[in-house]
């Protein structure tokens, strides 16, 4: 029986995800235990070149000009070909806009067991998920006969799936794809601001806590006053208080900045997962068992419309 | 006789008209002078594009459904100012205000602050969103401790109805705090629901969300009748105006008082016990729902009396002139809605009052203030020192 | 135009959460809950619909303590048809057993649309959408933000990371997974929800036997370990302030 373990390997715009190396990763833990291979497949047009680092055994391309950018239908019939012709033990899909498109359908069509938001693989291939928020962890065994996983990021760092040495690409033929009901017309770009979040070494962020667009000049304030800039979870970017260009999260930016002051926000899963790359991360929540003070370096339970103009007074008086 | 019958459908104003007639004294709305008092008095009045006087004359021309079209009326803080000065003594608060936001309420036009305070009220039984299990946490530490009745049933003399902010706010916490060392400093036999207590409903019923309110007022009326008590107290003039005189009207009846009323009956046994002395000038807010709305005046005072070593000065609006701390109708969940239109906020105006007179303390008796005011000051820097304490913390205080 | 809409109720996260003593699953004693966010969003994308198109929108949940308030909350909000499901969801609360048995329920609805919450938090084995559409050999697409129907396909927004959006279209009739409505979902006052509970009633539909065959066993469910908690800086904001400024110092900050 084939033990190896695929990965599908997910790309946007010309540029391999993360969290396609974190399924590479997780895949090589798998592999381990099942003594198989870590298999990468590629889905594109003349997109060979994006298995250059994958940290895989082999990697399998199908190419084909409706597979040029992700659309649902077209994934989902090429990669239902693949896994039955293959039978590998275990196929990873992103837990994102594109692996969730592709995974349930899949699962269903085969009739092959679906797995959901693990976040690590333990000894003897248990499957470690993280579900309600972040609060909660189950452990299930790898399931029989074809596994198909989601992953989220937190369990492996990017680093872990990349290598220098490329992979042994195969062609492998692709599906028929006409009478495809799903059609991509365009893609449409955020609204470009002066201020790209991702670049920026002192963020400072602002949550639900904030609780009125009014208290945002606060956070501004004190961001202007030490040279950082000011960027937010979903809710404050939902209600239209600061533009989709500010939002750090699962549906935002992925942020590295040196520093990141995380105030009023209460840290699930969606937004953890695009700042763990922060050097330092330092939270304000009056909740102490807010789940951000398990990934933030330093805390505090204080009152930010307290804390935050007080901070902003001291660094101005230093600064002169 | 011949009669013209000619068939009329009503129009929205029309319809909306006849409908304030059934509130308490609502005929009164056919007899406004149009004396412009109301519009006058209102301390957002000059924001507002249809102040009060002009919604009735809107209402009056048939021409409602333009004030409909505004979301001014959102910056009513429901204070009572414009029906204690209405020489017609027309219930323009409970009556035009409150309806007129219950209408763009059915409509879904509503501020998302005021939206979210709602849904948690409804939920959890409180505007703040807090699990409710957590709603007697600030009991912890306390000696004696606190009787919760859901956990420690026995009858009790007093329940202490102790409301949303005293329950979850961190610093009005400080005043339930305080209220329960002067209870026992007294040896009062008293009770709190604790978990089992919801949001009094007062000031959601003043949003607009009448709905909601009677929701509420059943569910805490069906707790009360599982425990015996002799009478109900509240630091919260907003739940002592529901428990007095709205729930009555949903058959749930109980003696009731504010705690400085219980306070200052008990002043003789309370003075005594008084020794720590506070040497300050202190000015006491009247506020809106105990004062204006209630006619309690002198209790407050006198308590504060009892205090040795405190001077009190009176601002320039006091007793039923007070100015809103702007907490009222909504408004604790409205902040940033009504300060992108006004770039004032009335607990500031009220604020430099006190620093106007004087004042070392300003002297509270709502939970909604320490929080509101404190926050004035920062904004305001000739607040200097001004410190803000609600009446029952500076008892404590003088208790030693 | 027929809409349909399949929400779930799912834990709510204000209250702790807790395991049971079999280790396996959540206690349920003091759970508490709530509708599923992007369900929420999906109902309140079709009533958006249904006031632009005209279309029929029908609601339907699991009969489950809590349902009846959610289905005439949706009512409030202007669904037209209210349905609660029957079945043991005690054993088997898993999206491969549920999403067999209301394919066929929903297939006799006759939908020409169907529009569900993309995600939920309790979901252990990927989310019912997919599943569904599969069943119903629908096409289906996830993290949408924006719909239109234009004649017999709908033009979607499908949300990417960064902001980025894709614009599709797809051919009706679909099932899509809604991430965001066009307009957070709108406030119900309580008397019309109370107006609906007088004037609407709820249909009940049984579902068949639910099979669990392929959803995942849960060996043991555990709260996560918090052994690299944060440094705790002192709960006084003055305080805190000055202990941040030295932070900030020593990380070249200031």
């Amino acid at each position: 029986m084939n033990q190896d373990i695929f990965v599908a390997v997910e790309h946007l715009r010309g540029k391999v995800s993360d969290i396609s190396y974190i399924m590479l990763a997780a895949a090589h833990d798998l592999a381990q235990n099942t003594g198989g291979k870590v298999v990468a497949l590629l889905l594109g047009l003349n997109a060979q070149q994006l298995a250059g680092n994958l940290n895989a055994d082999q990697v399998l391309y199908a190419d084909h000009s409706l597979l040029t950018d992700f659309n649902p239908e077209a994934y989902q019939r090429t990669l239902i070909g693949i896994i039955d012709e293959y039978k590998p033990r275990a196929v990873l899909f992103g837990h994102t806009s594109i692996g969730t498109d592709t995974v349930g359908c899949i699962s269903a069509q085969l009739g092959l067991p679906l797995v959901s938001s693990v976040r690590t693989i333990e000894a003897n291939n248990k499957l470690i998920s993280q579900i309600c928020g972040g609060k909660i962890m189950a452990e299930c065994n790898l399931p029989e006969p074809i596994a198909l996983i989601t992953l989220v990021p937190g369990g492996y760092k990017p680093e872990q799936g990349q290598s220098t040495q490329s992979p042994p690409v195969t062609a492998i033929p692709v599906q028929v794809l006409d009478g495809l009901r799903i059609l991509l017309n365009k893609y449409i770009e955020p609204e470009t601001s002066d201020v790209d979040i991702s670049k920026e070494p002192l963020l400072i962020a602002v949550g639900r806590g904030i609780q009125n667009q009014d208290n945002i000049s606060l956070a501004e304030e004190l961001a202007q006053a030490i040279g950082g800039v000011v960027c937010a979870s979903r809710p404050v970017v939902d209600q239209g208080w600061l533009p989709t260009s500010r939002l750090v999260g699962k549906s935002g930016s992925t942020v590295k900045p040196k520093v990141y002051l995380a105030i009023g926000i209460s840290g699930a899963p969606e937004h953890v997962e695009a700042i763990t790359g922060s050097d330092v991360i330092i939270a304000i929540n009056t909740d102490s068992a807010a789940p951000i003070f398990n990934i933030a370096k330093y805390g505090t339970t204080a009152d930010l419309f307290d804390l935050v103009p007080a901070l902003t007074e001291k660094i101005k008086n230093i600064k002169g | 006789m011949v009669t013209t019958a000619i068939s009329h459908t009503p129009s929205f104003s029309e319809t909306f008209f006849t409908s304030l007639y059934k509130v308490e004294n609502g005929e009164r709305f056919r007899t406004c002078l149009q004396c412009g008092s109301c519009s006058g008095v209102c301390p957002f009045g000059y924001l507002m594009d249809y102040p009060p006087g002009m919604m009735i004359a809107g209402l009056r021309a048939d021409e409602f459904d333009l004030v409909m079209k505004t979301d001014t009326v959102w910056m009513c803080v429901s204070c009572y100012a414009c029906a204690q000065i209405c020489p017609s003594k027309i219930p323009i608060t409970a009556g035009l205000m409150t309806r007129t936001k219950e209408e763009l309420l059915l409509a879904g036009n509503v501020p998302s602050e005021l939206q979210s305070a709602l849904e948690n009220s409804q939920r959890y039984g409180n505007p703040m969103g807090e699990s409710p299990r957590k709603r007697a946490d600030w009991t912890t530490g306390i000696q004696p401790p606190v009787t919760i009745l859901g956990r420690d049933r026995r009858p009790v003399d007093v329940l202490w109805f102790v409301g949303d902010y005293p329950s979850y706010h961190p610093r009005v916490q400080y005043v339930a705090k305080a209220l329960a060392k002067v209870l026992n400093a007294l040896g009062i036999n008293f009770g709190i629901l604790g978990p089992e207590e919801n949001s009094d409903g007062d000031t959601q019923r003043l949003a607009g969300e009448r709905g909601l309110f009677e929701m509420l007022a059943e569910k805490n009326g069906r707790i009360f009748s599982k425990y015996q008590f002799e009478r109900i107290i509240t630091s919260d003039p907003h739940a002592y105006n529901a428990l007095k005189n709205e729930y009555p009207v949903l058959s749930i009846s109980y003696p009731v008082q504010h705690s400085t009323q219980f306070l200052a009956e008990h002043i003789d046994q309370l003075r005594p016990l008084l020794k720590q002395e506070i040497p300050a000038t202190v000015t006491y807010h009247d506020p809106c729902y105990l004062g204006r709305v209630n006619g309690i005046f002198d209790e407050p005072r006198m308590l504060l009396e009892a205090i040795p070593g405190v001077k009190i000065v009176e601002m320039s609006h006091n007793h039923s002139s007070s100015l809103c701390c702007g907490g009222g109708g909504g408004g604790m969940w409205l902040d940033g809605f009504q300060w992108e239109k006004a770039h004032a906020r009335l607990s500031e105006w009220r604020v430099h009052e006190a620093v106007d007179v004087g004042a070392n303390i300003l002297a509270v008796a709502c939970p909604y203030e320490p929080p509101r005011f404190e926050d004035a000051i920062k904004m305001s820097q000739q607040a200097g020192q001004l410190v803000v304490k609600d009446i029952v913390e500076l008892l404590a205080e003088a208790l030693g | 135009m027929n809409i349909i809409v399949p929400v779930k109720l799912v834990p709510d996260l204000v209250e702790e959460l807790s395991i049971d003593a079999s280790g396996t699953a959540l206690d349920t004693a003091w759970l508490r809950m709530i509708i599923n966010e992007f369900d929420d969003h999906a109902i309140e994308q079709a009533i958006l619909l249904k006031e632009k198109t005209g279309a029929q929108v029908t609601v339907l949940s699991m009969n489950i303590e809590g349902v009846d308030d959610l289905l005439f909350a949706a009512a409030a909000r202007g669904a037209d048809r209210l349905i609660k499901l029957n079945g043991d969801f005690v054993n088997a609360s898993n999206n491969h057993a549920l999403a067999r048995a209301m394919a066929t329920l929903i297939q006799d609805l006759k939908p020409d649309l169907i529009l569900t919450g993309v995600q939920a938090h309790n979901d252990l084995d990927g989310s019912i959408g997919p599943r569904i559409s599969n069943y119903l050999g629908m096409p289906y697409v996830g993290y949408i933000s924006g719909v239109n129907i234009s004649d017999d396909k709908v033009i979607v927004r499908k949300e990417y990371p960064g902001g980025l959006i894709g614009e599709m279209q797809v051919s009706l009739p679909a099932l899509l997974g809604i991430q965001a409505a066009e307009q957070p979902p709108r406030y119900v006052a309580i008397s019309k929800v109370r107006q609906m509970m007088k004037t609407m009633s709820i249909e009940e539909l049984d579902l068949a036997t639910l099979d669990s065959m392929g959803a995942p066993v849960v060996n043991r469910m555990f709260q996560p370990e918090t052994t690299e908690r944060a440094t705790m800086l002192s709960e006084n904001a003055e305080d805190a302030a000055n202990q941040l400024v030295n932070i900030f110092k020593e990380l070249g900050v200031l």
